[in-house]
């Protein structure tokens, strides 16, 4: 790209006419670079100044790193009532266990809504539909009163037992688009192997829908790990507290001088989204592109 | 693919053991419908029943009838959540969606690194959710903030963008519009589905960037530009931890960011007022249902069907 850009540029300094047609990918590579730099320049900002002595986010909007402090990093983590290695873990555990209930349950649903002809069929499909589109706030009132009857207050279950019923709707209907695609004749095949439903669904589709899995897995991870109105609601001992609500105990409680460690901490958080967008965007571009095509 | 997947389901009727497949199928819909009863039409009905009561959590609900909707009509703070709602979703979603349309279309004409600036520009959608990017948008917009430092070196004196009230919505509306890339991915799919023959019949035709782009793109793209702005809104009527994180959970300066979900946390689980806060909800759900099904009722007048 650089080598194109220089020659570009030199070529157009010798004749010194810049035809439009050859400067326009040059003009369209400079606007997509600026913006894209003005986009990520605060994420890289507070990256950067998290890695400096304190006060210094408040005085240098720079992104050169002279020396490298990891201070606030060391003040940061115990800076609250619980080591921050607690909260990624609790924040750890909400997130397995989703994963684990989502893929699990959306993919039955997916197969019986894909595959599967049953009476009512289509009028579950519907409310499947529309369930997706449900305001989480219309059932967290109840939903919360049901749960702290059952004592789940303070414990990660109401953040995980409702993934294990399929409540993430989205999934559900994202499988379903996937499994559309499998060709019917492997189904066929392996009934007249002797293949029971179940036995098609583990030895069949299980095996072919691993991208759609895939996909599931990555915005779950990334979505219950960032999810803060229900780990708010019913994480409220400090013991309990996943990264999220723990970060926002820092603002709470934090006056102007401990902002460093407050940007470590947000750094520290962000690292494992970063990483399931590093290693999984192809699976997170598939998996929005397919929902929002069909 | 969708419209397939119909017919095959619809062959599959036909040839299938009726009998074998129901018990099948609700064996493997059980657990979705257990938490379809359980976890969600469940709690819808229970909080329907609670908008007509009086709830603390300790004492009984207590039957009011109407009450707390009549009480909605003369609450200042809940007209002006309302007020504060609306202006989000209606001044971010069109620039977002504005905003992500031109770049997928940019980046739809070939560019070289595509792949790379679509991941750039995807990213922001992944974190903007995050209470980190909330605290880091609280440090920018703050008095002595990055922006502020920015502004400085050009010699430009910066506010208080977050506590002056006038502003400090609009930082919130930036932090929405920076999450345009997974609109933008959908946009991208969407264009890559028109197929080029027709832009070839036009450049034949003698038609120019800008007339190529509203003939052909921008009326095969309707039906996506839709699926967005329905998918987009629904989102921004609920949106709450960036508000929340960035007001420190006071939806100030002077209420200014006070979304419709926060008044509604600040009712039911900050003063316990669950009655009233069930009442909240199921007006957002008409509010949403509102606009959602005059999506649809519009999209008739201006979305386009190519089959």
């Amino acid at each position: 790209m650089t080598t194109e850009t220089l020659r570009t540029t030199v070529a157009a300094r010798r004749t010194g006419v810049v035809t439009w047609a050859r400067a326009r990918p040059l003009v369209i590579h400079v606007v997509l670079a600026a913006s894209a730099l003005v986009m990520l320049y605060p994420v890289i900002w507070m990256v950067v100044s998290s890695l400096r002595p304190g006060n210094e986010i408040f005085r240098d909007p720079g992104i050169l790193v002279k020396d490298l402090r990891i201070d606030n990093y060391r003040v940061g983590w115990n800076a609250l009532s619980e080591p921050f290695t607690r909260y990624l873990l609790n924040s750890a555990v909400v997130v397995l266990g989703s994963i684990l209930g989502n893929l699990v349950s959306c993919s039955m649903a997916a197969y019986a809504f894909a595959r599967l002809e049953f009476a009512g069929k289509k009028f579950w499909f519907a409310i499947m539909l529309l369930s997706i589109m449900l305001p989480i706030h219309v059932v967290i009132v109840p939903q919360y009163i049901l749960f702290s009857h059952a004592g789940w207050i303070n414990t990660f279950l109401p953040l995980i037992v409702p993934k294990l019923l399929a409540t993430d709707a989205f999934f559900v209907f994202l499988m379903v688009q996937f499994i559309r695609g499998i060709p019917r004749e492997l189904d066929e095949a392996a009934r007249i192997d002797g293949c029971g439903r179940g036995g098609i669904f583990l030895r069949v589709i299980l095996p072919l829908m691993v991208p759609a899995l895939a996909t599931t897995t990555i915005f779950t991870f990334i979505w219950t790990w960032n999810d803060f109105f229900s780990q708010l609601i019913y994480l409220t001992d400090p013991h309990m507290y996943t990264v999220p609500v723990a970060l926002r105990g820092f603002v709470d409680s934090t006056s102007s001088s401990s902002w460093g460690s407050m940007f470590a901490m947000s750094v520290v958080s962000l690292v494992p989204v970063f990483l399931a967008f590093l290693f999984g965007q192809r699976y997170l571009i598939k998996g929005i592109a397919t929902t929002g095509i069909k | 693919m969708s419209a397939l997947g119909e017919l095959g389901s619809l062959r599959g009727k036909k040839t299938a053991g009726q009998k074998k497949d129901n018990l099948a199928g609700y064996l493997f819909l059980a657990p979705w419908l257990l938490g379809l009863f359980l976890i969600t039409i469940g709690p819808m009905l229970a909080s329907l029943y609670l908008s007509f009561t009086d709830y603390n959590l300790i004492q009984a609900p207590k039957w009011i009838g109407l009450d707390n909707f009549t009480r909605m009509l003369s609450d200042e703070r809940l007209h002006n959540s309302l007020r504060v709602t609306f202006t989000y979703v209606f001044v971010s979603v069109p620039l977002q969606l504005a905003i992500a349309l031109l770049l997928a279309v940019v980046l739809d004409r070939g560019v070289r690194g595509m792949a790379f600036y679509r991941s750039v520009f995807y990213l922001p959608s992944l974190l903007g959710s995050s209470v980190a990017i909330a605290i880091l948008w609280r440090q920018v917009f703050g008095t002595t903030g990055l922006l502020n430092q920015l502004l400085d070196v050009v010699g430009i004196d910066g506010k208080g963008w977050i506590s002056d009230p006038s502003t400090a919505l609009g930082t919130l509306v930036v932090l929405n519009v920076w999450t345009f890339g997974s609109p933008m991915v959908i946009f991208l799919a969407g264009l890559r589905q028109i197929p080029s023959m027709y832009y070839e019949a036009a450049s034949v035709d003698g038609a120019g960037t800008l007339r190529r782009f509203f003939s052909i793109t921008l009326p095969l793209l309707t039906p996506i530009i839709f699926f967005n702005l329905v998918l987009q809104i629904i989102h921004a009527f609920q949106a709450f931890t960036q508000a929340f994180v960035v007001s420190g959970g006071s939806g100030g300066p002077s209420d200014s960011t006070m979304f419709f979900t926060l008044y509604l946390y600040d009712r039911g689980f900050g003063n316990f007022d669950m009655g009233y806060a069930s009442a909240m909800a199921w007006f957002l759900l008409v509010i949403i249902g509102i606009f959602t099904a005059a999506n649809f009722l519009l999209s008739k007048y201006w979305v386009f069907y190519d089959d």
